[in-house]
């Protein structure tokens, strides 16, 4: 197997985007990320794109053809990836793997989720859920992550202040991020005073509805340097699969698809939580982060809420998390979110984070889920190859 | 439209609570599932009656509810735990929003819900409510 490196990212404004369609977003993700790379498209051998659900969205299926027609590439394969908001992560080690097969040379792995042609995307959110027994009894998507906090509030004593803090600092990042879709900052009363969507999340603990698209170019570590002065090395990819319905799992306050994807990353990239200088998780609503901190190593099971609490996830703090506002204020386009993810890592990596650099930054993480842990995804990337 | 194959498949399950039990590891599920998840091939499935008597493990109160369910919000939606051993995800009715706890007892009872507008298919199936 060959190293494989990252040469170029890129991500579009995050947000509602009226004015531009699905095709338009994710053909100027891909013309920028190869821009970043300093190729052409002439360079590229493959494509693969997270994308969760255009068929409900947009009402358009077969979108890798699309995509590869409008980038004007044909002929070259392009493939879609889908495991719900966790599609963008699949796609990356989709292309991960592809290069470091020898299969191909140079890839690159996108993401995309046009969200707001429809006029209630809930129904379609929802579908990352189990339809058949958790819908269809009237379990809506929020209610799932909202079970899941009730029970970390009962079992480890999490508080409602906790989980409002965890928004409170993604948006304190958010607010330098000018790729977000709310780039402000709010505060802990505020969160607690938004409107009650799932008891006891209300609507400033829940990830907002985004357009956007986000792309990386990949290929292989041994020729990074002919593309860029800074090349990214991806050090470690993990994948896991989870039950699909939330009530099948062992615990509800774990999400052992992360544990699982965490610990085969950690493992391939020799490293474990503590060699990790920052992160970008999952958190689609906060408990999310805060399940995250926990199942990837950075603290103990039950301790995410103090550690939210004390600050260890600030920028500044012992393991900085959601440098880029995270999906509560960067944005979540549903398949865009795994390859946003990695630009901001990229992006943190290479110094070229602007007001929300992380100094001396080395070793990045990226953690992303699908539905409620039906899927996860954890990619580790260096600065350095050694 | 899909509530009709959807629904009329599942009545057993859903009108009286039939699940699985792997007679090699006595583990229960529900739904039904083709393969036992923890003995896989050496697994053999039968269908198991389960009591509709458990506990709630977690619970949830909805106020932002999808169209199929707006009349009801805001209600409450529960994974309980039944004594057989699966958990279940379902709504607890016959109470106020702020009457269940975890831990609380519960029961299975018959209901209908939803219906595909006026003219469509209404589905029938489980709900919990406070045992006492």
């Amino acid at each position: 197997m060959r190293d494989v490196a990252i040469i170029g990212v890129s991500q579009t404004k995050f947000g509602e985007l009226w004015d531009v369609s699905f095709r338009d977003i994710i053909t100027d993700a891909g013309l920028k990320s190869i821009l970043d790379a300093g190729i052409e498209g002439a360079d590229l051998e493959a494509m693969f794109v997270g994308n969760m659900s255009a068929g409900l969205f947009v009402e358009q299926e077969h979108i890798a053809s699309l995509i590869a027609d409008q980038a004007g590439l044909n002929p070259i394969p392009c493939t879609r990836v889908e495991a719900a908001c966790a599609s963008g992560g699949l796609a990356l080690r989709s292309g991960i793997m592809a290069v470091a097969s020898g299969y191909h040379d140079i890839v690159v792995s996108a993401g995309v989720e046009k969200m707001t042609d429809v006029v209630d995307p809930t129904p379609v959110i929802s579908t990352a859920a189990d339809q058949e027994w958790e819908v269809q009894q009237g379990a809506t998507f929020p209610s799932l992550y909202a079970m899941m906090a009730k029970r970390h509030m009962h079992e480890y004593g999490t508080t409602r202040e906790q989980l409002a803090m965890f928004s409170v600092i993604n948006h304190k990042n958010g607010a330098l991020n000018p790729l977000a879709q709310f780039p402000m900052e709010i505060t802990v009363d505020q969160v607690l005073n938004s409107t009650m969507v799932a008891d006891p999340l209300r609507l400033l603990d829940c990830s907002p509805v985004t357009d956007g698209a986000a792309a990386a170019v990949l290929c292989p570590a041994e020729d990074a340097k002919k593309y860029t002065d800074t090349p990214i090395y991806v050090k470690g990819s993990g994948q896991a699969s989870g039950t699909l319905a939330l009530h099948e799992r062992r615990d509800i306050t774990t999400i052992d698809s992360t544990v699982h994807a965490a610990k085969r990353a950690y493992k391939q990239a020799g490293l474990g939580p503590k060699d990790i200088d920052l992160a970008e998780v999952h958190d689609c609503f906060s408990i999310n982060g805060l399940l995250a901190v926990e199942d990837l190593g950075f603290v103990e099971k039950g301790q995410g809420g103090p550690a939210v609490e004390e600050g260890l996830t600030q920028r500044d703090g012992q393991i900085p998390i959601n440098t880029s506002g995270g999906l509560k204020s960067r944005g979540h386009p549903l398949g865009a979110t795994g390859i946003a993810q990695t630009a901001e890592i990229v992006w943190q990596l290479r110094g070229d984070a602007g007001k929300r650099q992380v100094e001396g930054a080395e070793i990045g993480l990226t953690h992303n889920i699908g539905g409620t842990g039906g899927t996860a995804a954890v990619h580790i990337f260096s600065n350095s190859k050694n | 439209m899909k509530d009709i194959v959807r629904g009329w498949r599942h009545i057993p399950q859903r009108y009286n609570l039939i699940g699985s039990k792997c007679s090699n590891c006595g583990e229960v599920n529900f739904p039904k599932r083709v393969i036992c998840p923890e003995c896989r091939r050496k697994g053999k499935l039968e269908d198991i009656k389960l009591s509709g008597k458990g506990k709630i493990h977690t619970y949830s109160v909805i106020h932002t509810p999808s169209d199929d369910f707006k009349i009801l919000s805001p209600y409450i939606v529960a994974i309980i735990e039944l004594e057989e051993g699966a958990k279940i995800t379902s709504q607890i009715v016959d109470c106020g929003e702020d009457d269940v706890e975890i831990g609380d007892e519960v029961e299975m009872v018959f209901r209908k819900i939803k219906a595909e507008g006026e003219e469509g298919v209404i589905s029938y199936g489980y709900k919990f409510k406070l045992s006492k």
